[in-house]
């Protein structure tokens, strides 16, 4: 399969001598849709913005769908659509020039520029607002302004550096939806978020990376396999004042209609819900509690963390 | 990029140049304009009156090419200086790093958006000195040339001062303790040859001094400096400053980590 984007051996040392990647190694494939995940500093940034060329690195190979930027850098810059962390449009100019001009910078001839700008626009909401200044667009209204930007080249890959940090919680699952459709129509995704769930629902395969290393490289599927143990949301019929003290299944009570169950990997439900019946209580639904990803990043960011206290 | 694509790049960051400056014209070429009228005023009318004639021209005459000079100059340099800064501080310069654009083109971009704005304030003073005093055109060539390189250069020299400024004071230092003293004694009020021998071979090591007189030449026939000089000194100060700039911009110096 075509790599969208490789990375060898790439280290960045700041000037002042701070080292915020100490060689790492990533793999993307094409039509991939991948988390980059990792605490505040760990070093996502600095990947994406020696990838963006917005930073240089100090050594290593970074190669966007074969293309070398040490290299063939303008070819590998025409794959990539990048939405960064912080706005960085021209707050004064109206929505529509920004992502016009920004298909100029690209060669994209003005007329099919502007049929493109008028197709993103449309897609992420923000055709009535292609008049307004920047400025005074909402933030969702922002992050999907830049989205707009980054996709009107038509990007091969699209990087998101936290997209929808600070943003309600139904202009998030909008931009999930339109994310996975354009995943879905060919074009690889990178994505770094701190909504772990976010990475979780949308995301194939994950690389997570912590004071500059990668500590975890792998497919999702393989990475939640790892938990030996779920937790599952009861929605209960009716309201229980206390939950029942079951033997191998403790319950915690979330709120009168609602019990939470660890419940050990492979292990079978129907006892639980036998014993449940026996107290008379009655389960309406489950769900998986979907913090898995959360336990398990905060489980591989920690073991570094004391691995290192404990060298050092 | 192939050549077609790079013309496009080229145009788009023009036009998002021309398009800021002009969006903000009650800032950016009306103030020029009425600072102008009021030197024409006080040092061409009312002070004028009494110096007399330079080169056999009225003191006003003698003044315009000056003033139309200053301003393309000065404005021609804010421009570049404050939209490379702009662009750095909130960081809408990514846009063209991310993009294949060539960092020639984006050097040549921003200084035509400084070449348009030093063009257009330098025409609207053109104007408004008509009321004061006629503007015969000696030289059209080289009233259009001189203006069009000193412009070039001038914006330049704002583009590297963005570049390397990190805060809004590093914007004005250049032009309050540089440009203004060295635009004032660059020959826009007087002639050299009304000075001293020794204060005239000091204002020779002046660059300005050179543009000031091309373009009064092209204006009026007379300079106190030869035309090829004044061609020479503004080209081979143009080769240096896009030179500078462009290994400025390829280093990623003051905008890329």
């Amino acid at each position: 399969m075509t790599q969208a984007l490789t990375i060898r051996d790439l280290r960045k040392v700041y000037p002042g001598g701070f080292e915020a990647l100490k060689g790492i190694d990533i793999d993307v494939a094409e039509g991939d849709f991948f988390a980059l995940l990792g605490p505040n500093g760990a070093g996502k940034s600095t990947t994406i913005g020696i990838i963006t060329s917005l930073v240089n690195k100090t050594s290593g190979r970074v190669a966007v769908f074969g293309h070398d930027i040490d290299t063939d850098l303008a070819a590998a810059k025409t794959q990539i659509g990048l939405v960064p962390q912080e706005f960085n449009f021209h707050v004064f100019e109206p929505v529509e020039e920004i992502v016009i001009n920004q298909a100029g910078y690209y060669g994209i001839p003005r007329p099919e520029a502007r049929r493109r700008t008028e197709r993103y626009l449309k897609e992420l909401g923000l055709w009535d607002k292609r008049r307004e200044q920047a400025r005074d667009l909402s933030g969702g209204m922002k992050r999907r302004l830049m989205i707009a930007r980054a996709l009107v080249h038509e990007p091969r890959l699209l990087i998101l550096d936290e997209p929808t940090a600070g943003v309600d919680i139904e202009v998030r699952r909008s931009m999930w939806d339109f994310l996975q459709g354009i995943n879905a129509r060919g074009t690889t995704i990178i994505l770094t978020t701190h909504y772990l769930e976010e990475a979780e629902s949308l995301c194939r395969n994950i690389a997570i990376i912590d004071h500059g290393q990668v500590v975890e490289n792998t497919s999702m599927k393989r990475l939640l396999a790892r938990l030996n143990r779920e937790t599952f949301v009861l929605d209960l019929a009716e309201p229980v004042a206390r939950p029942p003290r079951l033997p191998g299944h403790p319950l915690r009570q979330v709120d009168e209609l609602t019990l939470e169950v660890d419940v050990e990997k492979g292990s079978s439900l129907n006892g639980l819900f036998g014993e449940l019946s026996e107290h008379g209580i009655s389960v309406v639904s489950l769900r998986n509690k979907s913090n898995r990803l959360e336990e398990l990043f905060l489980d591989l960011v920690k073991g570094g963390t004391i691995e290192r206290e404990a060298a050092s | 990029m192939s050549p077609r694509e790079q013309w496009i790049a080229f145009q788009s960051i023009v036009i998002k140049e021309v398009m800021r400056f002009a969006r903000i014209w009650v800032q950016t070429i009306l103030p020029p304009v009425i600072t102008t009228m009021l030197y024409f005023v006080i040092f061409g009318n009312l002070i004028g009156s009494q110096i007399g004639d330079v080169h056999g021209l009225t003191y006003m005459e003698y003044i315009v090419p000056g003033l139309i000079m200053m301003a393309v100059i000065t404005n021609s340099y804010a421009n570049t200086v404050s939209s490379f800064f702009g662009a750095k501080f909130h960081r809408h310069i990514e846009e063209m790093m991310v993009s294949p654009t060539p960092n020639y083109l984006i050097v040549a971009g921003f200084v035509s958006g400084g070449l348009a704005r030093g063009l257009s304030v330098g025409l609207a003073v053109s104007i408004v000195s008509l009321f004061f005093a006629g503007l015969n055109l000696h030289n059209v060539l080289v009233v259009v040339t001189v203006a069009m390189l000193t412009s070039v250069l001038f914006s330049l020299g704002g583009l590297i001062n963005g570049v390397f400024a990190r805060t809004f004071d590093h914007i004005s230092i250049v032009p309050t303790f540089v440009l203004q003293p060295l635009t004032y004694l660059g020959g826009v009020f007087y002639s050299i040859q009304m000075l001293p021998e020794f204060w005239q071979g000091v204002s020779l090591l002046n660059p300005i001094l050179y543009m000031v007189n091309g373009f009064r030449y092209g204006i009026l026939g007379v300079s106190d400096i030869e035309l090829w000089a004044c061609y020479g000194i503004i080209i081979g100060f143009i080769a240096v400053l896009f030179t500078f700039a462009l290994v400025l911009m390829q280093r990623g110096v003051g905008i890329r980590n």
